[in-house]
Order: C-alpha cells, then structure tokens, then sequence
C-alpha cells in the first residue's frame, strides 16, 4: 500500500502560488536578459551605421574593438552580480511568505 | 646515428619540451592519485556531490577554456581580426543565459545529465533515448577541435612529426586517464587546470608587451578606413605577406571572417554588408545559446551543494573567464606585426599555432627567455586541450555507460559491470575522437568550436529554455523540437564540413548561392527558432498528453529550495504512478 500522500490544498501547490512564483523570476531574468541584449545585439547595428564614429581612436584601440574586446567583460559581471542579488533576496522572499502563511493558516 | 624512431626529435627546442612534458605528467599523475580516492560508481558520474564554489568555479573554468579559448581565439584574431572577437565576447556572455534562465531551475530539479532531465521533465524513457544522442554529436564536434589543437601543439614541439601523431599520442594518454580516473579525479585536476591556463597566457603576454610594445600601440599600428596608423616607437611592424587581410578590413567590423561568403560570390563591398550582419547575429545566437546546452559543463552544476552555491559559482565562472578572454586577442594582434610569415602557412603550421610561436619571438632579444615563454604557453595548450577533452570524454562515456549501457542493454548491471562498461565506452568514445581528429588539419579550431556551439544551441538550448519556462511542452513536442533544430544544425554543418575540407565540391554552388552558404556555415539564426516554434506547434497539436502533474514538476524547478519540495515530489512519485 502506498504511504498516504501529503494534502495539496496549501499556499505552495496553488496554482496562484506558482503562475506568481514564474512570472516574477522570469520577469528579473528577462530584464536581465533585456539590458545585456540591447548592448549585444545593439553593438554589430552601431559597427554597421555608425561606422566612423565606432572607427574612433581611443589610445591605438578602435573604439569598437576596446568595447568588445576589454570592455564588455565586466559589463556582463554587474549585470550577473545584480541578478544574483536580487535572484537571493527574491527566493528568501518568496520562502518568508509561505511560513507566514504557514502560521496563519494554523 | 640516431635511431629512426627517434627521428622526429630533431630540432626540438629542450626548454618548450620540458615544460610541455612536466605538464603532461602531473596531469595524468593526478588522475591516477585522486582515482585511488574514487572507488564507486556513484564518484565516478558525479565526484560525490560535496565541491566547494572555488574549486568548482575553477573546474568549470578549466573545463571551458578549451583549446579553442587559448589557441583558437588567437589565431582567429590574427587571421580574420575583428569578427574574431565575438567568440571570446559571447563564450562569456553566453554563461550569463545559462545564468538568468537555466542553471537555477535545473539544479532545484536535480538531474545528474540533460537526458535525466528530459526524462524526469516528461516521464519518459524513450525521450532520455533520443536526447542521449545529442551528448555525442555534440561531443564529438566539441572533441574535434581539441584534437587539432593537440596535433598543432605537438607538430610545433616536434618539428618533424605529422600532425596525426600529435592527435593519436594525447588522444591515447587522455582517454587512458579517464577510463582509469573518472570524474573524481577531473574536478581537481580541472581546477588547477584553469590557474594553470590562466598562469601559461597572462605572463608571457606581459613579459611580450614589455619586450615588443602594448595591446594598443600594436593595435594603432593598423590603419582603419578612416583613420591612418597611429606609430608608436617602440613598436616594429613586419612587411605583410600576400595572404594577409588587409588592414582596413582587418580591424573593422564585417571583415574577412563574415565576408568571405559573399566575396566568393564576387559582391563588393557595400553589398557583401548585410550578408556580413547577417553572419554576426547568428553567430552570436550560435555561440550565446550554444554555452547554456553544452552537455559538459551543466553536469557541473549538480556538484554544488545548493541553488545558491550553484549561482555563486556561476558568478565565479564569468569572472574567472571573462578575465582569461581579455589575453588571447593580444598574441593575435602582436602576431599580425611580429610573425605575419604565418598567414602564408595552412594547417598545423598556419595562425592556430601564434600563441605556441609567438614568444620565442623573445629569444632574439634576451636568448633563452623566448623559448622558456614559448615553453609555457604550449603547457598551458597541453592543459587547454588535454582538461576540455578529458571533460567530455567523460560525458559522453557517461552517456553510453550509465545511458546506452546501463539503462537500454543492461538495466540489470551489477556495479563491477558497470565499472567495467564505463572503462570500455571511454575506450570507444576515445578512439572515434581521434580519427576524427585527424581529418580536420585544415579547418581553424575556433570554427570548429562554433559548430558544436551551434547544434547545441538548436538542440539543448530549446529544449532547456522551454521545457524550464512553458508548461505546456509535451514529450512530443520537445522530442520534434530538438530533433527538428538539432538535426538541421548538424547537417549544415557536416556539409561545411566536407566542402572545406574538399572532400565534396560544392564551391560552385556556394558561389551562386552566398546566402545558403552563411545559413549553413552559421545556422542558429534559423535552426533555433525553428526548433522552438516545432516545440510550440506539436506541443499545442499534442495537448492532451501534458504530464498530469505538471503543477509539481513545474514548482519544483521554481519554488526556493528551502521549501522542499523536491523531496516530496521524489517521494509521491516513487509511490504513486507506474515507477
């Protein structure tokens, strides 16, 4: 016989908790997402019509060539530091809630 | 009288052989000490579970700077400029989206492999089949240009041997390492791997600037279209063999690498442009997406303790190889002025092999310390090439002992048989890596690097992303979805393949047809859309077959792990349905 199963009816397997729980995480990663795809995607479109001024000399580099060969880099660290941050602080969040939900059910 | 055997040690220069060979044998002795300290299966597959960040920030890092990131990278830069730098930039960048949208939720769900994940996403066994097999396609175009790296490596040490032998000789050490270490043993070696790298590229860089002139005097020594060369005293410049891209095409943006298609067509300039664009954004797709489905390095991610631990390493990761990308470019630059003479050469002698050659450069102005410098990058070659290779023997010997073997022969496999399968698919995977190794001279390791991030992009990636994200993916529709992108992916670039290395000629209709080529030679920009919209469109035709508990499978791949849930899900289904 299979040991009795836990009752579903709490905060944690609603539905409501769940479409709530996606769509915030997936909403700090999309804006994450975002910021890093305008500078990625927006780099080939500059080189492509804006070529003088991305030829522009910045001590020997082309202005073009020290954004994406130095520069960059520690571009995408800050964009992961936020995320991570706020990734943590979300999930602490999220845990709070449901002991406090916890609680008050009781 | 030499004996002929011994022939190819002629002209060896002593130093780049001793540090190479003292390289070699602490890494293989390394592997033999840890496999002492891994006798079960279970080390074997996944190194116990218990790393610290550091050391698996570092093993992941040293797992990923592949031949490709420290030999390749450098002679794109050298042989194509610009363009070039979108491999180091995006290799980085592409572990931020594994980041934001995969490495969080699949730890939660906690699968060893991504066959255990599609299996445990979909309950479905068949599944776990299909998507085994991307592990070795997968692989073996990963395997490929570490093969080249080895045979170029060891072409440049021993100037009399042919390029094969390189790649059976670390071909053959390697695969004997793993099947006698495990992965036990790759976590510490694959660590003090990476500061071995990181070491073997960062000093010799400096100590040439210092000897030879900075990144950017080198840098300015180029003229642009619209800015003439900056001189600088301290930086000489060789006359320009005839193969060399011009300068102007060179150092901007749509040169040589994006073009070439379009060229071949007989475009000019302002026309060949947009294929040029064309050829970058997919690239970039190829390599961004391609990072997040590489089966080698999300294995990793289960060896840390906790989903925080998982994104602090993550972190580490970025910062360790963002910081390791900065250098390769800089021997691609210096070897433009310094050793042009090598864009005239193909194969193993061509630009692959600038950061082996370049130091030496050294010895004409302070005698041995060239060779010493030159020693030193070729260790941290023979780390590149040898730690990425051992990596994904192990997975793809993982994927056919554990999968092939384990769960479709032998569900029934006692340990010992299993051990023993596991020794005999490292000796199969190792020896197929090696004949395809030898058949690619010809083709640039970095090249060869993007096409396996390419089918892993239109493979893995969507069916990840997806599968994470929307919950109502069925089986079907990921396995049409994977197959679909993946399959095309690798078509296209198996026949690229072949007509680069003129084993089909298809230079006639490539140049009738420079659109066809750039979507073949850089597919992502179409196989990956069409893979999730496969997804989308079976999945929505296949409704009804949603897993009936995808509120819980989806809550443990998103809820916090403090709430654990995963162990109640492990538990209700052991007990409940048909397992």
């Amino acid at each position: 016989m299979p040991p009795p199963t836990p009752a579903h009816d709490d905060v944690v397997h609603s539905e409501s908790f769940l479409r709530l729980l996606m769509r915030r995480q997936l909403r700090l990663s999309i804006a994450s997402a975002a910021a890093f795809l305008v500078a990625l995607l927006g780099m080939p479109l500059l080189n492509y019509f804006a070529p003088t001024f991305m030829a522009t000399r910045v001590g020997g580099f082309t202005l073009s060539w020290l954004i994406l060969g130095v520069l960059f880099f520690p571009f995408v660290w800050i964009i992961s530091w936020i995320f991570i941050q706020r990734s943590i602080a979300l999930e602490d969040e999220e845990v709070a809630e449901v002991r406090r939900g916890k609680e008050q059910a009781k | 009288m030499i004996n002929p055997l011994f022939a190819f040690l002629g002209g060896v220069d002593p130093w780049i052989f001793a540090c190479s060979f003292v390289t070699v044998v602490v890494t293989v002795g390394m592997g033999f000490w840890s496999a002492k300290t891994s006798k079960t299966t279970s080390d074997f597959f996944v190194a116990g579970r218990a790393v610290s960040v550091g050391w698996n920030a570092s093993a992941i890092s040293g797992e990923y700077l592949s031949a490709a990131s420290f030999m390749g990278v450098a002679g794109m830069v050298m042989s194509s400029g610009y363009d070039a730098l979108w491999y180091p930039v995006c290799y980085a960048c592409g572990y931020l989206f594994l980041l934001l949208f995969i490495a969080g939720p699949l730890r939660r769900f906690g699968a060893y492999t991504i066959p255990d994940f599609a299996e445990g996403r979909y309950d479905s066994p068949v599944f776990r089949k299909i998507a085994v097999v991307f592990v070795l396609f997968i692989g073996f175009f990963y395997t490929m240009p570490q093969m080249k790296g080895a045979g170029t490596t060891l072409a440049y040490i021993f100037p009399g041997m042919p390029y094969w032998g390189g790649v059976v000789l670390v071909g053959v050490v390697i695969t004997l390492n793993v099947a006698l270490g495990g992965m036990k043993g790759i976590t510490l070696v694959q660590a003090f791997q990476y500061w071995a790298k990181m070491f073997a590229i960062s000093v010799p860089v400096f100590v040439l600037m210092g000897v030879f002139g900075f990144y950017n005097g080198h840098l300015g020594a180029t003229a642009t279209a619209t800015t003439p060369a900056v001189h600088v005293a301290s930086v000489e410049r060789k006359p320009l063999v005839e193969k060399a891209p011009a300068d102007s095409a060179w150092i901007a943006p749509f040169g040589p690498l994006t073009t070439k298609a379009a060229k071949a067509a007989g475009l000019s300039n302002e026309q060949a442009k947009p294929y040029s664009l064309l050829y970058t954004y997919s690239l970039i797709m190829a390599l961004v997406c391609g990072t997040a489905g590489l089966p080698h390095i999300l294995v990793r991610f289960y060896t840390n303790p906790n989903g925080v631990a998982a994104k602090r390493t993550t972190m580490w990761v970025m910062i360790l190889i963002g910081i390791f990308y900065v250098f390769p470019p800089i021997f691609g630059v210096l070897g433009r002025n310094l050793l042009p003479e090598l864009y005239a050469a193909t194969g193993a002698k061509g630009t692959d092999k600038i950061v082996l050659e370049l130091p030496r450069m050294i010895n004409e102005r302070y005698g041995v310390w060239g060779s010493i410098m030159s020693g030193i990058t070729c260790a941290g070659a023979f780390a590149a090439f040898m730690s990425t290779f051992s990596g994904l023997l192990v997975s793809m010997t993982a994927a056919l002992a554990h999968d092939v073997y384990g769960r479709m022969l032998r569900p029934d496999a006692r340990p010992a048989e299993r051990l023993k399968a596991f020794k005999v698919s490292a000796v199969i995977v190792g020896g197929v890596a090696i004949l395809l190794g030898t058949q690619v001279e010809d083709l640039q390791i970095n090249f060869m690097v993007g096409q396996a991030f390419a089918i892993a992009a239109a493979s893995y990636f969507p069916l990840l992303f997806m599968s994470v994200w929307w919950r109502n993916m069925t089986t079907k529709g990921a396995a049409t979805g994977m197959l679909g992108g993946g399959l095309a992916a690798l078509a296209c670039t198996t026949i690229i393949n072949l007509s680069d290395l003129k084993k089909v000629d298809l230079n006639a209709f490539w140049a009738t047809h420079p659109l066809i080529r750039i979507l073949c030679e850089q597919p992502a920009i179409w196989t990956v859309p069409l893979a999730i919209g496969l997804m989308i469109v079976v999945s929505k035709l296949t409704a009804a077959q949603v897993p009936s508990d995808i509120r819980m499978k989806m809550l443990v791949l998103h809820a916090p792990e403090q709430l654990g849930l995963k162990q109640e899900y492990i538990q209700e289904h052991a007990a409940g349905t048909g397992h």
